[in-house]
């Protein structure tokens, strides 16, 4: 019997990484920004293309950066939360349109409501590539120093923002 | 008769092209660079980074946007005179090593790369242990392997 016990136990000792792959999204990358800077940019202003917008104007305040384009279907569904959140005060909302072309996206903001302090314009997709952007939506919890606390792939609604960002956000203000 | 060949044959050749033409469509047409050792750098690069939406295709064979604006950003880089080394390095900082199809030796990744290694020294490990018994074995004793037999459950 204890020939069997060896491919058993080894087999005992695979599982749990088995059972650790199958619960894991391959398409969910860590972000290598995580705990660090965030890239800077400076873009021209979705709704005033003659302004610039960019870092510099959420420096030294938690910020929630995300990317979105009206081509994307979680942009849309993540929207109306993104609204309920910029209303609440919990946090300023800043978007980079990423993608996309100037009037879909304030077509999208007129109908649909705009929860952005600013839309960054990022057509060709440059600033995108900074931040290691590789679908839409993806949102980016930053610090007052610029630091990348958490990043979320995908929509994101109520529970996913208790669950995953109002602690960071709590913790960190508390260690303020 | 002859017109009826002529257009079963036009009809063939539209296929044709419309089968093998089209993928060739979907990516940049033409060359990106006229000097030949930079376009032999550029089509190598590209072949080496995983496009992050599609994750099994690496850029070259990719037509998501995410690959193009990869490739363009590639295309800019290697006009500005960087080396292959930096262009790996912007695409790590970003997106981390899983964008390059073979990540660089060093720390985080040195278990994917010793991994096989490991297996393969193990497994003829294995072997040889599995060998060596049986080879150990009586062959033509009846009495033993009567016994083994009786041994078993």
């Amino acid at each position: 019997m204890t020939r069997y016990l060896v491919p058993i136990g080894l087999f005992a000792l695979l599982l749990p990484v088995f059972i650790v792959g199958l619960t894991r999204d391959p398409s969910e990358l860590p972000s290598p920004f995580l705990n660090n800077p965030a890239p800077e940019f400076a873009l021209p202003s979705l709704t005033d293309p003659g302004s610039e917008v960019g870092s510099a104007d959420y420096a030294g305040e938690f910020a929630l950066v995300n990317v979105w384009a009206t081509w994307c279907v979680g942009c849309r569904e993540e929207h109306g939360f993104l609204m309920e959140l910029a209303q609440s005060g919990a946090i300023p909302v800043y978007g980079i349109n990423w993608r996309d072309n100037r009037p879909d996206a304030l077509n999208w903001l007129d109908r649909l409501g705009d929860p952005y302090v600013f839309s960054a314009f990022d057509a060709d997709g440059r600033v995108g590539i900074d931040w290691g952007v590789y679908g839409a939506p993806e949102t980016f919890l930053l610090d007052p120093s610029g630091i990348v606390l958490h990043k979320h792939l995908g929509p994101l609604d109520y529970q996913i923002w208790q669950r995953d960002f109002a602690p960071l956000l709590g913790s960190a203000e508390a260690a303020r | 008769m002859l017109t009826e060949i002529s257009t079963t044959r036009r009809l063939l050749v539209s296929c044709a092209v419309l089968l093998f033409g089209l993928p060739a469509a979907a990516i940049d047409a033409g060359k990106a660079f006229d000097d030949p050792a930079l376009q032999a750098r550029y089509e190598k690069l590209i072949e080496e980074v995983r496009c992050l939406k599609c994750q099994n295709q690496n850029i070259r064979d990719s037509n998501a946007f995410l690959a193009s604006d990869l490739r363009r950003e590639i295309r800019r880089m290697l006009a500005e005179g960087m080396s292959d080394d930096e262009i790996f390095d912007f695409l790590v900082t970003r997106y981390g090593e899983f964008a390059l199809y073979r990540p660089r030796m060093q720390g985080k990744t040195l278990v994917l790369w010793l991994a096989p290694l490991l297996l393969l020294v193990a497994g003829t490990g294995v072997l040889v242990a599995i060998l060596r018994r049986r080879m150990s074995m009586p062959i033509d004793d009846d009495e033993a392997l009567d016994n083994t037999v009786a041994g078993r459950d």
